[in-house]
């Protein structure tokens, strides 16, 4: 390596105490890419290693959970779905549902889970919460079989509405980043969170209309209600997948919300960053 | 030296921990909502205390200081330059801040004040194998480990080879880490650590891992990248090491530069005040000096032949034992002698005073200095200590007195190529190191018919 060669451009770190409220360094984060790349990968490598069924899980998990809700909910309790048979309608909100109690609490225990890698070396923090929201993706792109499997064996085919899903797929993935900006770095000063993290799983399925139809929330609610961004995901799977007309006034409140919690979660992350070390 | 081309420059860099600021109050969240209802004001208070250091500002009042109140200085206003294929060494105790330091250059914690400006690529090993994942193969876990040390993808995969064959382990590189030994697991992760082409490098006390032979083997092959114009930053306790590979050294102590400067003498320094190596022992008071019948001691010193006190010496150069003594009765003749131990304990000679002059002649009272003299190109590198024992001769040995690590000495060798080492650059085993004297002869057209 000669030494001219390197006398070209050399990158300029400066180390400075950090400024109060920082964005994310997108530049950074692009050098970074293929580390994220390989952390995405590991989480996929490992998660079901020395399993026997494997794979099978993503399928079985919320298989699993929709046997039960539909005996429960369907059968015993009798939850008014419209005309729409109870295991399709539960289906299509427990499949992304899944997706997003499991990417959040990943995403929240992210920074704790890899403290070690924390302390001995340096790469942006933030890859640690958006690395689960990306390897769980994989999961859920397995269980879609089970969907896909569950709207056949009930005849529903798939209409123009089906054009609407990216957006309730990106909207799916930023709640858990935004829930996992908060929450990781919580979490590196309050252990409390992974205890609380399950409450809050089952606090936030039950505010959602996963097992029950958002027409049952009384009509003066429904507003409040859909400030609930998994509201506006939830029926926007279901409309879209089942072919009604999408709900937009329980989605774009939603959408307000994520974006709020988005935004402040990157600023909190970013805050809470340069301490992150030195608690933990 | 234009700063431009300096590649590190630190300004006044410091870092502050506050002492026991999570104990208090993050036990759990419970307790915290309970305290924040009670007393809001004051908890974001404590909470602003962990960004907010400046109530616990270092003033003259209080510079002799370490902790102010309940905040630690890990380190206090550090500034050094580096320049581009420097290597520097950073010495120090333990817990004088040598690893914030590296720390807080590595960007893994980031500074309470100062600044540092690295121009180049940097990579940090404050460990090895960061990353490793039991679960993955040996493969998989080159490529996340590359990574996360800041490699391309492409650099990895353009250095697969070369790492692989470095590690020595490519039968296991389909297997699961989770069945290596540590061993292996150390030179896998070394040999991924070795490949790295970052201009700026820091280091850790990594060494301290993995056996004897490949420790050899990571040492030599630093030294040959900073040969290549890589900048280094090395802490370690290995101090033959750092001779070895650096041009300068700084000094930590209680979190402050107290020495920047050349190799042999900051290492000297550090020696002589951290690790109590003293060259010398002297008794200024005749009642508590150590004596016999006959002789009484007054110091015993080491240094070269140029008066230089060490406790650092040069492999190459000529080291003077001299004993400083009274003779309180005249007529005995007498034998001064001391010996040389390693560091671990194992007697490498011992030297008795056989000059002609006054060997086996009877002195007169008063106070004698006997030198004798160590040559250079002996003793390897490493840490000694000497013994002195007096005789007198009434015709029949007696020992008067026998002194036990009275003084210390460190040898170092440099890489100048001209002592029993050569250019040869990893560690060197053994107790002594001459040069010798080498030829090698050639008969031509033997056989050659």
């Amino acid at each position: 390596m000669p030494v001219v060669e390197k006398s070209i451009k050399l990158p300029v770190i400066r180390i400075e105490p950090p400024h109060k409220w920082q964005g994310i360094d997108w530049q950074e984060l692009k050098h970074y890419s293929d580390l994220f790349f390989f952390l995405v990968w590991r989480d996929i490598k490992v998660l079901y290693a020395q399993t026997v069924l494997g794979f099978t899980w993503a399928v079985l998990n919320p298989l699993i959970q929709l046997v039960i809700f539909t005996i429960i909910f369907g059968r015993v309790a009798k939850i008014d779905t419209g005309d729409v048979p109870y295991a399709l309608f539960s289906s299509v909100a427990v499949i992304p549902w899944t997706y997003m109690a499991g990417a959040m609490v990943a995403s929240s225990q992210s920074l704790v889970s890899s403290q070690g890698m924390l302390g001995k070396v340096y790469f942006p923090r933030i890859i640690f919460p958006i690395t689960p929201i990306l390897s769980k993706l994989v999961d859920f792109a397995i269980s879609l079989l089970l969907l896909i499997a569950i709207l056949g064996y009930y005849g529903v085919s798939p209409t123009f509405q089906l054009l609407y899903i990216p957006i309730f797929i990106v909207m799916m993935m930023l709640i858990p980043v935004s829930v996992g900006l908060w929450l990781s770095s919580l979490a590196i000063r309050f252990r409390d969170v992974r205890f609380a993290m399950s409450f809050f799983i089952s606090m936030l399925m039950y505010s959602a209309p996963i097992v029950y139809s958002a027409a049952a929330i009384p009509e003066e609610y429904r507003l409040i209600y859909s400030f609930n961004p998994i509201v506006g995901v939830i029926e926007g799977y279901r409309a879209s997948l089942l072919g009604a007309e999408v709900p937009w006034q329980y989605i774009v409140p939603g959408m307000i919300t994520t974006f709020v919690l988005l935004f402040g979660g990157v600023l909190y992350f970013r805050r809470m960053e340069r301490v992150i070390v030195d608690v933990i | 030296m234009n700063n431009a081309n300096l590649a590190v420059q630190v300004e006044g860099l410091s870092k502050v921990y506050r002492l026991g600021v999570n104990e208090q109050k993050a036990d759990n969240m419970s307790s915290m909502i309970y305290a924040m209802l009670k007393n809001p004001i004051n908890n974001l208070k404590k909470y602003r205390a962990l960004y907010d250091f400046s109530d616990v500002e270092i003033s003259d009042e209080n510079v002799f200081e370490r902790t102010v109140r309940d905040a630690f200085w890990a380190i206090h206003d550090i500034s050094f330059d580096v320049k581009p294929g420097e290597a520097l060494g950073i010495v120090g105790s333990n817990g004088a801040g040598k690893s914030t330091l590296l720390k807080v250059l590595s960007r893994i914690t980031p500074p309470t004040s100062g600044k540092a400006v690295l121009r180049g690529r940097l990579n940090s090993l404050l460990e090895v194998g960061t990353g490793f994942h039991p679960e993955l193969t040996g493969r998989e876990n080159v490529f996340l480990n590359g990574s996360v040390l800041g490699m391309r993808r492409k650099e990895i995969e353009a250095k697969f080879d070369e790492i692989v064959d470095f590690s020595g382990v490519e039968q296991f590189l389909d297997t699961p880490v989770k069945r290596y030994s540590s061993g292996m697991r150390v030179r896998l992760a070394f040999a991924v650590a070795a490949h790295l082409e970052p201009e700026i490098l820091i280091v850790d006390e990594v060494l301290a891992v993995g056996d004897a032979e490949f420790q050899r083997k990571c040492l030599s092959k630093m030294e040959n990248s900073g040969e290549m114009g890589q900048t280094i930053l090395f802490v370690s306790h290995n101090m033959p090491a750092i001779s070895r590979l650096c041009d300068r050294v700084i000094l930590l102590r209680d979190g402050q530069l107290v020495m920047d400067g050349p190799t042999s003498s900051v290492l000297s320094a550090y020696l002589a005040h951290e690790r109590s190596v003293r060259t010398q022992s002297q008794w200024d008071d005749p009642a508590t000096a150590p004596a016999g019948d006959v002789i009484r001691m007054r110091s015993v010193r080491v240094c070269d032949d140029s008066g230089y006190g060490g406790p650092n010496f040069d492999i190459r150069k000529e080291l003077g034992v001299e004993l400083e003594y009274e003779i309180l009765k005249p007529g005995f003749s007498i034998m001064p002698s001391f010996s040389i131990w390693s560091d671990e304990g194992t007697n490498i000679g011992v030297a008795i005073d056989q000059d002609l002059e006054w060997r086996g002649k009877p002195r007169e009272v008063g106070v004698y200095r006997s030198t004798g003299w160590i040559p250079g190109n002996l003793l390897a590198e490493g840490i000694f200590s000497l013994n002195v024992i007096l005789w007198t001769m009434d015709p029949v040995r007696r020992m008067e007195f026998k002194l036990e690590e009275v003084a210390t000495f460190q040898v170092a060798d440099s890489l100048e190529g001209d002592s029993a080492r050569g250019e040869f650059q990893g560690d060197l085993p053994g107790l002594i190191r001459p040069a010798l004297r080498w030829t090698t002869e050639i008969e031509k057209n033997v056989g050659a018919t």
